[in-house]
């Protein structure tokens, strides 16, 4: 497939960047941020995106979806970066139904992802247990009764966690943490009797919460995949979560990065425009290269998820590692060219700095990908 | 079947039955590449029969058109050439300034009588050109050369000196930057213009660099005749194919970063082998051929992505500058990892058991890449400015 987009990919990406600028930016993340808002979005702008599909770009059209593929959703998750979006695109479209598309049973599927299409439902993956993204390492207890399961275990930095009606839930039923066998998936209800939730506040100012489950009972309608073979098939969904956020930081730091140098075209010292000077000049031109060299990266690597391309894990951990790279340095960038002004709250560039960290963080970092990269490469 | 099925089998029996065995090996390094000319050095005997079979067909330079000597192939059949060539290890026919840099500016520039005389024997081979752009004193500031042409009625006189002209001393023509006019601002004046090297007072001395051999010469003109039929476009005017010709030439040193032979991680393999958990045991070194892979991947990747931009007619400005610059850095890159990774044989500069110093004279010689062609500095300035548009 040609590493372009074409005219209707273009349209998507032109049509989202207007309306996420306008009702879902930097400006409505911070007044959400300063009101304390707990969902951190606001239920009328989602059922707006709602409207346009947005949320069904990526399902198949035989579950209300789209069927428009993943290259449609990077699209809109880079203009999301872009803008800084406080919505549940990510939790709930990126990972959320790509969890149950991935994972569930033909009967959850056509129960649930209409509906997640439509916007009407949310679902998030609980998924991170320790500090750091470490599937194969999950401990929570998934335990056998009757036909279904009990789970025990906490779950922490699971996204948009407070507005979710349903959860995909990653638990043990056999095997030691470490083990990629015996590792199960259900589909729980944010209701459950036993599930608890304590809201998180993490330095991007998005919705978090982490989760207890203390005998939470579960019928055998909430399994999902074939008890203890869940690996393959969550193996694959963070794959094609992983590039759907490295879309998100390469619009994030594209955006970052035009700021600055915005800023370095009009902020006069000494006497000069500071982009006269070659120290400045030859750094933001190695950024630029950066930046065109990580969007290529990303454009490859959301064809592959479309195309079943089975290079896809190494082209996955590939762009997330390029992006986390290449995000870190424009955002630092950004506050040092900036100066004083960029360690202010008052002004935006600090925002971009703060999502970008956490958005590294989310299913594996600079260190987690490029050690997967270079495993998934022979050494 | 369509007509791209058919020419691609006809090519593969082609190729099959002319592509003699020993040009199906890897060439063993710059060298060992066959650049033609009225004296060719020739490492193998098949290297010139090799080139004589293509270049009857114009696969020398397939895409040129036929008219001048060319293959004139549609895009999607030099592809599938190359394809062919790969398919079976076939070696380039020939490889010369004429094909990379003085043939595009000549198809763009020239006059018709210039394309039909120097053109055709490019594609055979048949002389070898070399380029005269940079000078004592001027380096990346190319503009400020001071070789003098003065007019001398149906000729020039030229006067001056080149320095770094690659492989002046084997080569039979030159395509030199002159100075036709002082007067005006520096880019004005300049003159693109062609001559023979055999002329009365040229002189070539080789120059020998940290890596131990000398591809690039100083480069002398006393009192030098070139008819004034081989000007190139008009006098004075020359910076812009100077220009156009330059992005040629970035975009073919930026090609050095591509990597052949084993891959760097299974060196280190070889090297050190695997720690318990199955992972390279030297896990510094690991992590560094980790990171240049994952730019390698995704600077082929953006090469791929701005030709696929270019035919949709939307193309990324200052392309060549990006590829240059950042190219040359990852060909640096590899090649420290090369000497990283090979220990004492690596440091080796003569004898058999070393390779004749193969690793370290390549090493040596890639520190090259991010001078010549205009400075690593000299591309971020043309980023700065052009793309970004930060101010002088």
């Amino acid at each position: 497939m040609a590493l372009v987009l074409t005219e209707e990919q273009l349209m998507l990406r032109d049509s989202a960047a207007g309306l996420l600028a306008e009702k879902a930016g930097v400006a409505q993340l911070r007044a959400l941020r300063d009101t304390g808002d707990e969902l951190g979005f606001s239920r009328q702008v989602w059922r707006e995106i709602a409207e346009l599909g947005w949320p069904g770009i990526a399902i198949p059209e035989e579950y209300g979806g789209l069927g428009y593929g993943y290259a449609g959703l990077g699209l809109v998750l880079e203009q999301v970066g872009r803008n800084l979006s406080p919505t549940p695109l990510q939790a709930s479209v990126l990972v959320g139904a790509t969890a149950v598309n991935e994972l569930g049973s033909e009967s959850q599927k056509q129960m649930l992802l209409p509906a997640l299409a439509a916007g009407e439902q949310l679902v998030s993956l609980a998924l991170q247990e320790g500090a750091h993204h470490a599937p194969e390492h999950t401990a929570m207890t998934a335990r056998a009764d009757g036909e279904g399961f009990v789970l025990n275990g906490t779950k922490c930095l699971v996204l948009d966690a407070l507005a979710a009606d349903w959860f995909v839930v990653i638990a043990r039923s056999a095997g030691e943490p470490g083990d990629t066998a015996g590792l199960s998936a259900f589909l729980v209800p944010a209701a459950s009797t036993g599930l608890t939730l304590e809201a998180r506040s993490l330095v991007d100012s998005r919705g978090v919460a982490a989760l207890r489950f203390s005998d939470v009972r579960l019928g055998a309608d909430a399994v999902m995949a074939t008890p203890g073979q869940a690996w393959d098939g969550l193996s694959h969904c963070l794959d094609i979560v992983n590039i759907g956020l490295a879309s998100e930081l390469l619009g994030l730091a594209t955006e970052a990065f035009e700021r600055t140098v915005a800023f370095l075209q009009e902020r006069k010292q000494f006497g000069r425009v500071i982009g006269s000077f070659q120290g400045l000049q030859h750094r933001a031109a190695e950024l630029f290269a950066e930046l065109e060299l990580a969007r290529s990266i990303v454009l490859r690597a959301l064809q592959a998820i479309d195309d079943r391309d089975p290079d896809l894990p190494r082209l996955a951990s590939a762009a997330k590692a390029k992006l986390c790279e290449v995000a870190q340095r424009a955002t630092n960038e950004a506050i040092q060219m900036h100066g004083g002004v960029g360690m202010t709250d008052e002004f935006d560039i600090g925002f971009f700095l703060k999502r970008a960290r956490v958005a590294q963080h989310s299913f594996g970092d600079y260190n987690y990908h490029l050690d997967r990269f270079a495993r998934l490469g022979g050494f | 079947m369509s007509d791209l099925q058919q020419f691609r089998i006809e090519t593969r029996a082609w190729l099959e039955e002319n592509c003699p065995p020993a040009m199906r090996e890897p060439v063993r390094g710059f060298e060992d590449l066959y650049n033609g000319g009225r004296k060719p050095e020739i490492s193998h005997p098949d290297q010139k029969l090799w080139c004589d079979r293509m270049a009857e067909r114009g696969w020398t330079v397939p895409h040129w058109p036929r008219e001048y000597g060319g293959g004139g192939l549609a895009r999607e059949e030099v592809k599938v050439l190359q394809q062919e060539m790969a398919r079976i290890n076939a070696r380039l026919p020939l490889d010369s300034f004429g094909i990379s840099m003085l043939g595009p500016a000549l198809l763009k520039f020239g006059n018709e009588e210039q394309k039909r005389e120097h053109l055709p024997p490019i594609v055979r081979g048949e002389i070898r050109w070399c380029q005269g752009y940079s000078e004592p004193n001027a380096g990346s500031d190319l503009a400020s050369l001071q070789t003098r042409a003065e007019d001398g009625g149906d000729h020039y006189i030229v006067n001056g000196q080149k320095i770094w002209t690659s492989y002046a001393d084997k080569a039979d023509w030159i395509f030199c930057l002159v100075r036709t006019d002082n007067t005006g601002s520096k880019h004005e004046g300049i003159s693109f213009l062609l001559f023979d090297m055999a002329s009365p007072g040229v002189s070539t001395r080789p120059i020998r660099l940290i890596s131990g051999s000398s591809p690039f010469c100083e480069t002398f003109f006393d009192n030098v005749r070139a008819d004034k039929r081989n000007l190139v476009g008009e006098e004075g005017r020359g910076w812009t194919i100077a220009k156009y010709l330059l992005t040629h030439e970035r975009e073919m040193i930026s090609g050095f970063g591509a990597a052949t032979g084993k891959s760097l991680g299974e060196l280190a393999l070889q090297t050190f082998g695997t720690d318990p958990s199955g992972r390279l045991a030297n896990g510094i070194l690991r992590h560094s051929i980790a990171q240049y892979q994952l730019d390698s991947l995704a600077f082929e990747t953006t090469m791929s992505r701005v030709g696929d931009e270019a035919k949709a007619g939307h193309g990324l400005g200052a392309a060549s500058s990006i590829f240059k610059y950042y190219g040359t850095e990852l060909n640096k890159r590899r090649n420290e990892l090369n000497m990283a990774i090979g220990g004492e044989p690596a440091l080796g500069w003569e004898g058999e058991v070393y390779d004749d110093g193969r690793i370290c004279r390549d090493w040596l010689r890639s520190r090259g890449n991010s001078i010549e062609g205009g400075t690593t500095e000299v591309q971020l300035n043309i980023i700065a400015k052009r793309v970004l548009g930060l101010p002088d």
